[in-house]
């Protein structure tokens, strides 16, 4: 273990907070699916790894562009959501919470190993010619794609914020998920509200893992990887809290980072893990709690 | 009376069995144990951990290493796993509910921590130990805990199962079983009635997290290999609290029960869905959507409702 | 004196839910708290019970200090108290909830059943004692959270609402209960809201209000009460009778 120079240190945190950019794009559809449904979604990291196959193949097979093919996977991974909600979360929303926990692991189950048995555990790379490019300022090499991931997490982060402000059915959905009697008072749709929501919060991950798939491995197991990342950041940001997702998304995508340098190999997840259980002991409500009383 | 028959003629089965369903009966014994285990904490005290390969990893390691370092017999070996599970379960119990971490967190911080230990595993393992740690080949013996033949295997497990079972049994018909369920259906309400939540909930994850980590050694000398992934790794902690959720938590042979049909459509996936190793996992999510959908409280627990209302001349 | 609370204070946030409350409860009582809603008479269970700590004041049960002690700690000392929104083990019979109760005193099994079927004798539930809990009526759920408390062998019990929600019949089989438990020597620590009821059974009542107790003393003496009136029915009720 040795002590990185100040160049390494900069360039760890310049790769964190791209990094970190994605993460709250992953982590903001599972904090809108929380403060929403009270569903903490362990099938989230399965939805991303279907956005990343959908870019590869369409790719692949037809040559269409990454950056493209968000206009398919965007749709498709929130037609899934809605299916998904639709038919299998819709039964469990009264259970026990355990049993949403337990139904939406099943569903992870399944996705990820069906993507294994169709797709052989091979590890695969999306090689995108115009986007191998690092653009280098000073000391600092600075890889095109993430930049291009980072810029797009932002956007959809900001569409997605005032999609929930201004139009109706944003509003809807945070009436839903602060008040969820009041909601159904004014005669808002909850079954509606439900999957809406839920299928934004797969779109907004399949987008993820298709602006990832430049310079990221394609790989059925990849969701697993960045499922706890994403409830990390959702539980650091304050479940509910889409800013503090947004937040919480850079701090892990730098402690992530600067943990690679610093630690042998694999133990920047370990750095994650660890920043997981304090929270969870110490600070449940987030970082950014608003209580209120 | 069943139960007697049943023993006896789970006894003599061995001596018709091939090698291949010895161990397939080996291994449903074999997970039936852990999931019972399991089944104490998650089941009966209600505290489901999604990381039990975190005991499960502690229990290997340590008889392997003990074993191959030390040349520690891998019985005491056992013992000494299980304390560490024993003592790692405690600690991490501790400051779960001390800090008052319950349901889908307590899951997820279990899950955490075995990911942690499995981090730090690889790491070590990596220069060491790159294709994981080999038990050096032995005669066959009991002392050794090391054998040429799948039955004596088959009879070890068998036992470990059936002993479960019984703590089980006894645990339930306890007072600690009754308390263990209050906390599970409402911990203010027994806490209001003089239960000590946080002293019970160290009792189960006691109790689980050591029988775990006695089965880790279990399974070490069965394959006379270990890897940190084998051992710590999330399908572990999955196939663990699978048996107990479809079989029934809370209930005797819920995991049992569920360890039986597991292993069975495992064996049917790897037949007939001629795939790649992990596509078994799969049909157990499918398994698992479905009960969780339509028998929530698993086999057992939705047989037991259906009794209930039938006796009710409903 | 059984129970004695001296300047309980507690604040949630920024609201003041108890404000200096002080009162005394002698050996054998029953001692009724009434007041209009949220005004904090919950909470002042919560309190006794160890559910929240207090920001300030004491509670002394025997002499013995039990401020800030956990709720099973102060079972065990000898006080049971029941939910206003009942707690029953939803998944277990009505005899395994009884039972848990029993168990705080009685360490075997067999002992711990008799126990209970004894007192779901008392309350009446014998019949429904195999049935799931989560499958009763209200009025019956009343006397599950009540027989689970007695199973603890109380001294002192704190009963929040128990007759709130029961038709007239269950009403009064409730008074008869709370009176009979008296006569046993347990002393009781009352919340209702049902009128009839706390007038009757109450040997003295308090009367809470904002956190705050506005009035003590007999029941005929609270009923005329101006105070009180007006804490339940507004200044513009004592401005009007006055004209």
């Amino acid at each position: 273990m040795s002590l990185p120079g100040l160049p390494l240190l900069l360039q760890s945190i310049v790769s964190g907070i791209l990094m970190g950019g994605v993460y709250g794009l992953i982590a903001i559809g599972l904090t809108l699916i929380f403060g929403v449904m009270r569903i903490i979604n362990f099938a989230h990291g399965s939805f991303m790894m279907l956005g990343m196959f959908t870019t590869y193949w369409l790719f692949i097979v037809l040559g269409i562009d990454p950056y493209l093919s968000l206009l398919i996977s965007i749709p498709l991974l929130f037609v899934l959501g809605l299916i998904v909600e639709r038919f299998l979360i819709a039964q469990v929303l009264d259970a026990p919470e355990y049993n949403q926990l337990l139904l939406t692991l099943g569903i992870s189950l399944f996705i990820e190993n069906f993507a294994l048995f169709l797709w052989s555990p091979n590890f695969r790379a999306l090689n995108v010619p115009y986007v191998k490019k690092t653009a280098t300022v000073g000391t600092l090499m600075i890889s095109l794609p993430k930049v291009i991931a980072f810029l797009f997490a932002i956007f959809f982060t900001v569409l997605l914020y005032y999609f929930l402000r201004k139009t109706d059915l944003g509003k809807a959905i945070r009436a839903s998920s602060e008040e969820k009697e009041g909601a159904l008072t004014v005669g808002i749709n909850l079954r509606r509200i439900y999957y809406v929501a839920f299928g934004i919060g797969t779109a907004c991950v399949g987008a993820a893992g298709t602006l990832i798939a430049p310079f990221f491995y394609v790989n059925p197991h990849v969701g697993g990887v960045f499922v706890i990342t994403a409830f990390v950041v959702v539980v650091l940001g304050g479940m509910g809290n889409l800013i503090g997702a947004l937040v919480g998304g850079l701090i892990i995508g730098l402690a992530e980072s600067l943990g690679a340098a610093f630690l042998p190999g694999q133990l920047k997840q370990f750095i994650i893990y660890f920043i997981f259980i304090l929270v969870l002991l110490f600070k449940p409500e987030g970082l950014f709690e608003r209580r209120s009383g | 009376m069943i139960l007697a028959a049943g023993g006896i003629f789970l006894l003599i089965l061995p001596r018709f069995l091939g090698r291949y369903f010895t161990h397939l009966f080996t291994m449903i014994f074999f997970f039936g144990y852990l999931g019972t285990a399991w089944n104490i904490l998650g089941g009966y005290a209600g505290q489901f951990s999604f990381g039990h390969a975190a005991f499960f990893g502690v229990g290997a390691f340590t008889s392997t290493l003990l074993q191959i370092h030390l040349g520690v017999n891998p019985w005491i070996g056992m013992f000494l796993g299980g304390v560490l599970g024993l003592l790692l379960g405690l600690f991490i119990g501790s400051l779960s509910f001390r800090y008052g971490l319950r349901g889908p967190f307590f899951a997820l911080a279990m899950l955490a921590l075995a990911e942690m230990l499995r981090l730090v595993a690889v790491e070590w393992m990596a220069v060491k130990y790159p294709l994981g740690i080999t038990i050096p080949i032995r005669d066959s013996s009991l002392l050794y805990f090391q054998f040429a033949s799948k039955a004596p295997y088959y009879y070890i497990s068998l036992f470990m199962a059936a002993a479960v079972l019984y703590l089980t049994r006894i645990i339930e018909e306890r007072r600690m079983g009754s308390y263990f369920k209050a906390i599970r259906e409402n911990e203010s309400a027994a806490e209001a009635l003089g239960i000590n939540a946080f002293r019970y909930k160290l009792w189960a994850m006691a109790i689980s997290s050591f029988l775990t980590a006695v089965g880790g050694t279990f399974y070490a000398q069965y394959y006379l290999n270990i890897d940190e992934e084998a051992v710590f790794g999330v399908a572990v902690s999955i196939e663990v609290l699978l048996g107990p959720i479809i079989g029934g938590a809370g209930t005797v042979f819920g995991p049992i029960l569920g360890a039986t049909i597991l292993e069975f459509l495992s064996e049917m996936t790897r037949n007939f869905l001629r795939g790649y190793s992990g596509v078994h996992l799969m049909v157990y999510g499918t398994v698992l959507v479905v009960v969780i959908i339509f028998l929530p409280s698993g086999i057992l627990g939705g047989l037991q409702m259906g009794y209930r209302k039938l006796s009710k001349g409903r | 004196m059984v129970l004695e609370v001296k300047g309980f204070t507690k604040h949630f946030g920024g609201l003041t839910a108890i404000k200096n409350l002080s009162f005394e409860l002698n050996k054998g009582e029953i001692l009724g708290i009434i007041g209009p809603n949220g005004a904090g008479k919950t909470t002042l269970f919560n309190l006794i019970t160890g559910v929240y700590r207090p920001d300030a004041g004491t509670a002394l049960f025997k002499g013995e200090d039990i401020t800030g002690l956990r709720p099973h700690q102060i079972c065990e000392r000898g006080v049971a108290r029941t939910f206003q929104i009942t707690q029953p083990f939803a998944n277990l019979s009505v005899l395994e909830n009884v039972k848990i109760g029993a168990y705080s005193r009685i360490s075997s099994t067999r002992g711990a059943i008799e126990e209970a079927l004894q007192i779901l004798e008392t309350v009446g539930l014998f019949e429904k004692r195999n049935d799931r809990a989560s499958t009763l009526s209200t009025g019956h759920r009343k006397k599950l959270e009540l027989a689970k408390a007695l199973a603890t062998q109380p001294e002192l019990i704190l009963l929040d609402e128990v007759v709130a929600g029961l038709n007239s019949r269950e009403a009064n089989e409730m008074i008869d209960q709370i009176n009979r438990i008296q006569k046993q020597g347990i002393t009781i620590l009352l919340i209702e809201h049902v009128m009839k009821a706390i007038m009757s059974l109450s040997n003295r009542i308090i009367v809470i209000h904002y956190g705050e107790k506005i009035a003590e003393g007999k029941p005929e003496v609270i009923s005329k009460n101006e105070k009180v009136i007006e804490a339940y029915l507004g200044e513009e009720y004592i401005l009007a009778k006055r004209q």
